[in-house]
């Protein structure tokens, strides 16, 4: 009895978390989609007309290589620096490093958000990155939350690997690179993966430091699409929908793809330290 | 660490005595701040700067000016802050999110709680399960916005499955249910990351709890209460402050899903405020006030949370 309600619960909720994506999905193949309960199921009338009305009022690859450089950077300077830090942060003894580890749990705390304004003045105002892809990363740039969980990972190796090698006399730098980087790949994948939904899917800030169109990330040009057509066109969803299923598709894809290596131990080293 | 190091080598060879005192000074692996400097760096930069950019901001008539421009920015003191705090859109601001706060936070900690326990353990279906919890987690808020926005709207299909029942004016227009959706739209998306730090943190319950709860004779519910909420305690610490903490971040989902926190301001949040002041009119210095004043909430809401989760 209990089993079968614990069954009943579990797939009863993710119908309601599947659900929109579905939804999402179909009706963005419909030529015009309907708001009836029948229109739950695709009838008939497939068409890529959404897709291209999507992309005649927004450049979807423009936007989609926008979105992919931004990761892309945010991405390069998680995994070189992060890997670097979350390293000397399990590894090294060094003066700084209770504060810098004190620095990192903070930042976690205090949001990004609440610190628009001086970010903005800093990034727009004073160095002028305005519409350029370097004002985009810099604030990004290294997660902290991916250096926790190398540091997490580093931290759970044993200690004889280490003072072995140091024995043999190979530099710090070589026992990273060939001897600790192969044994933390599982928290390379969860940290890429963690830090990859970061930008892409970043409103905000994109929003903030891009006007001009050819630079915006598809989340910032499909975001300016709703609002402004928001209630002038007929029926601008089929639209929206098809440029929500662009966006969505990698993110989804990727983690459908890893998601054995996003699992509560993975993260749960990260989460228990 | 570099104390019990001096005191050890104490009476070894001058030269080893002098590499203790640069162990002092630089630390045992010097090299370590070669390799920690690029994020250290980074942390300064957009973080402890702008932080006390932000403070600075807040206590001077602050206004934008062109880059490399001089102009002179007076010391008002609180001014900006008597400004913010009297501003009737920022104390709906702070409101709304109080109300976001309380829907959001109770409906995420029980939902994650009662999902994870559900979840952990042998079960048929896990990998769907946990990829479709996971799914609007990882998808961007403004492709999820989207789908509600046409689930919602006035002849949406939610209003249509209703029928009569449908409110007037629909959801997202409804000064009454335009947060509570907003709350409602973010307790979903963010529900799977939350499930997931509960997972983690039941692995962790020791199992002969559970058995002798059961020779105690307690149900499953009663294992459930006296086991497992106590037992992931800590985790839930850290749900009720990352909750928290999102509640404050609050701006994609009323500046889309709403209109801009509509209808009439009912749900707006700090941040949009932040944005609507601070830059499209042009005001950063009230703009950083309210930064300001979100940043000590934050803060004092963690430690309150902590202090309550963990008094005992």
């Amino acid at each position: 009895m209990s089993r079968i309600l614990r069954y009943l619960v579990l797939f009863l909720g993710a119908l309601l978390f599947v659900f929109p994506f579905y939804y999402m999905l179909i009706s963005s193949f419909q030529s015009e989609p309907q708001t009836t309960l029948g229109s739950v199921l695709p009838s008939g009338g497939f068409t890529l007309d959404n897709y291209a009305a999507i992309n005649s009022r927004v450049d979807l690859i423009q936007s989609l290589v926008n979105s992919g450089i931004f990761t892309g950077g945010v991405l390069l300077g998680t995994v070189v620096f992060g890997v670097l830090a979350g390293y000397a942060l399990a590894r090294l003894h060094f003066r700084g490093q209770g504060t810098l580890f004190a620095s990192m749990l903070l930042v976690q705390i205090v949001p990004f958000q609440l610190l628009i304004i001086p970010i903005y003045v800093m990034v727009v105002r004073t160095y002028g990155l305005a519409d350029s892809y370097l004002g985009m990363i810099v604030p990004f740039a290294i997660n902290s939350t991916a250096v926790f969980i190398f540091r997490q990972f580093f931290l759970s190796l044993p200690e004889e690997l280490f003072s072995a090698a140091r024995l043999d006399g190979a530099s710090e730098i070589r026992i990273l690179w060939s001897i600790a980087l192969p044994l933390v790949r599982p928290a390379l994948v969860t940290a890429t993966l963690l830090t990859f939904i970061g930008p892409w899917n970043e409103f905000l800030w994109p929003f903030l430091v891009t006007k001009d169109a050819d630079m915006q990330p598809l989340a910032v040009s499909l975001a300016n699409y709703i609002s402004n057509v928001a209630g002038r066109a007929a029926n601008p969803y089929g639209a929206i929908l098809a440029g929500a299923v662009v966006l969505s598709a990698p993110a989804v894809a990727l983690f459908t793809a890893f998601q054995r290596h996003f699992t509560a131990s993975d993260l749960g080293s990260g989460v228990k330290g | 660490m570099t104390q019990t190091t001096q005191t050890k080598v104490r009476g070894k060879p001058p030269r080893a005595r002098s590499r203790s005192r640069l162990a002092a000074l630089v630390g045992r692996q010097p090299i370590g701040i070669a390799l920690a400097a690029p994020y250290a760096l980074f942390l300064v930069a957009v973080f402890a700067y702008p932080l006390v950019l932000a403070v600075w901001i807040s206590f001077h008539d602050y206004f934008f000016a062109a880059p490399g421009v001089e102009v002179e920015r007076p010391f008002v003191g609180l001014e900006n802050y008597r400004t913010v705090l009297g501003d009737p859109d920022v104390q709906q601001s702070f409101l709304n999110v109080a109300e976001f706060l309380l829907i959001n936070v109770p409906l995420t900690v029980v939902l994650s709680l009662v999902l994870a326990a559900g979840l952990n353990g042998a079960i048929r279906g896990r990998t769907f399960l946990r990829l479709s919890y996971f799914a609007p987690y990882v998808t961007a808020s403004v492709a999820l916005v989207a789908v509600w926005l046409f689930m919602f709207s006035q002849d949406g299909m939610v209003n249509e499955l209703l029928g009569p029942l449908a409110p007037d004016p629909s959801w997202l227009v409804n000064s009454a249910l335009a947060m509570p959706v907003i709350a409602l739209f973010v307790t979903w998306k963010q529900l799977g990351f939350f499930v997931l730090l509960y997972l983690a943190a039941l692995q962790g319950v020791p199992k002969e709890l559970y058995e002798s709860a059961a020779s105690d004779g307690a149900g499953r519910l009663g294992a459930f209460w006296h086991v497992t909420v106590p037992g992931v305690r800590a985790a839930t610490t850290l749900v009720l402050i990352l909750s928290t903490i999102t509640g404050a971040n609050l701006f994609t989902e009323p500046y889309l899903l709403t209109n801009g926190g509509g209808p009439n301001g009912a749900s707006s949040s700090p941040v949009l405020v932040m944005y609507q002041k601070g830059i499209e009119q042009g005001n950063p210095d009230t703009a950083a006030a309210i930064g300001v004043v979100l940043v000590i909430g934050v803060l004092l809401i963690s430690l309150a949370h902590k202090k309550l989760v963990e008094r005992d």
